[in-house]
Parts: C-alpha cells; structure tokens; sequence
C-alpha cells in the first residue's frame, strides 16, 4: 500500500504532496533529473512521455510530451532553478494547454532506513489555479479556466 | 452560479434529519406526517428541514393544499458526486502517476543487483 498523502489547506495557493518510495535516494533522484528515467515513468498509465529536453542545473530547461492511445497529446514545460543531487529539484511548471499559469515546485528527497521519502511542494499562482488542479487535473482545469477567461472577455466587451 | 448551489446543497445535506429524509425519500413518495414518523420531532419542525431541502432543489413538492408529497429530486445529488469526482482523479491520477515510478524504481534496482554481485 501506498502511502501517498495530499495536503491543499484551504484558501493557500499550494498542493504538497508526500509518498516513500522502497529505493536509495540517489536512485529515485535520477528517476526525476535522467530523460532516459523520466520518459520510463512520468505520465498516466496508458500514455507515452516523451522528453525533448531535461537539464537539471540551474536555468536548465525541461519539456515533457505525453502522449494517449487516442492520439491526442498534452505539453508541459518548464525552467530549473535548482537541483542539488540527490536532496533536491526546483523547478517551474507550465501546462502548454494553459499557458500563462505557472506554479513553483519544490522537491525533496529524504533516505530514511533505505527508502526514500519524496515530498513535493506545488505553489501556484493563486488560490483559484490551486483549486482548478485539485478539482479537476490540468486538463479539465483549462476547459474551466478557458470558459472563466470567456466569461471575463464577455463582460469586457 | 455553480459555486452558490453547491453551498446550499451541501448546507441542506450538513444535517442528520435532512439526510435521514432524502433516504426516506428513495423509497417513493412521502407526506410530511409520514416523514415524521421516525423523528422525534413536531410537524413545523419538519417542515422547517423540508423547506431547505426544497431551496437546495433536493426534493420537489405536489401542488395540492393538503396531500403535498414530497419527492426525491436527483440532480443536486449528481452535481455533488460531479464535485467529488474532480477530486477523486486528482488523487487517482497522484497514485498512478507514483505506482509508475513504483515500477520504475523496483526495474531499475532488478537491474542494478547482478552488476554488484560481480564487481564486488
């Protein structure tokens, strides 16, 4: 059993997420920092990702493409800002289908008796963005978003 | 607005009584003294509840004075299991995404172990 925990505190604009993993911390680093690794793992079942590009050192870029049976595809795309092997990633995060809302994230690892415990830190850009990936995943939170930015321009007009 | 419905929906559900009543109601039909019954409770009192549920457009009300039955309605109930179900592939989506990496790591360990038997 997994022993994954999510923590989103109301009205805070931040999702932190905690799971061990039964592996060296150096290992479950390179899972996260090695295209190689990343297109092995990153993504839902079923999809295919992708790495174009993945630099894990400060003002590195990185950009995943996750690919469905279905033939469709979604983006993502970001800048490290900083990565301490094998403690530590942080990384920005935009969803190409979203463009323009990008959340901070913050990674780190801990060995404890050989496993690993991972704790991953998202802050977004408000309280809403945070509440749209909670409520609905990335994806659907841009439909919500999009019909949001409709609504608005709507109005403005 | 979807935000204001939901509030009074889940108002309307934040107690045992309304709760109790909305399960009456899946059986069919009911009056107010029916619904009653199994409260220890006057009847204004359970009005009271009923008039909540019905602003919630949890339940529905007949037309005639006397004989008002009250009646289940579904589609409150269904936006609320829609608001949930945001929520539950969130976290389907987390622990799949992990179970992944799960795999991943245990393959990659598999891998690993031969090398260090013969390079000691």
């Amino acid at each position: 059993m997994s022993d994954l925990k999510v923590v989103a505190d109301p009205g805070t604009h931040e999702i932190v997420i905690t799971r061990s993993f039964d592996a060296p911390r150096d290992l479950v680093f390179k899972a996260f920092t090695d295209p190689e690794a990343v297109a092995q793992w990153w993504g839902l079942r079923g999809s295919e990702t992708t790495v174009d590009e993945l630099e894990a050192r400060p003002g590195g870029r990185w950009r995943f493409v996750q690919r469905y049976g279905n033939g469709g595809e979604d983006g993502f795309h970001g800048v490290y800002h900083d990565a301490v092997a094998p403690e530590r990633i942080v990384y920005t995060f935009e969803y190409e289908g979203l463009p323009g809302h990008v959340l901070l994230e913050t990674i780190t690892f801990e060995e404890q008796d050989g496993k690993t415990l991972m704790t991953d830190s998202s802050v977004f850009q408000s309280v809403a963005d945070r509440d749209g990936m909670l409520q609905s995943g990335m994806e659907s939170g841009a439909a919500e978003s999009m019909d949001r930015l409709e609504a608005y321009l709507a109005k403005k007009r | 607005m979807r935000a204001e419905r939901l509030n009074d929906i889940f108002a309307a559900l934040a107690d045992p009584t309304r709760r109790a009543i909305l399960a009456r109601l899946t059986a069919g039909e009911a009056t107010v003294t029916e619904l009653a019954e199994p409260f220890a409770m006057s009847l204004p009192a359970v009005s009271k509840h009923l008039k909540v549920l019905e602003r919630a457009g949890l339940i529905a009300r007949g037309r005639e004075a006397q004989w008002r039955p009250c009646r289940l309605e579904a589609d409150p109930l269904k936006e609320v299991a829609d608001w949930v179900e945001g929520y539950r592939r969130f976290w389907e989506q987390s622990q799949e995404r992990y179970d992944r990496l799960d795999d991943y790591l245990r393959q990659a360990q598999e891998k690993e172990e031969p090398d260090e038997q013969t390079t000691p």
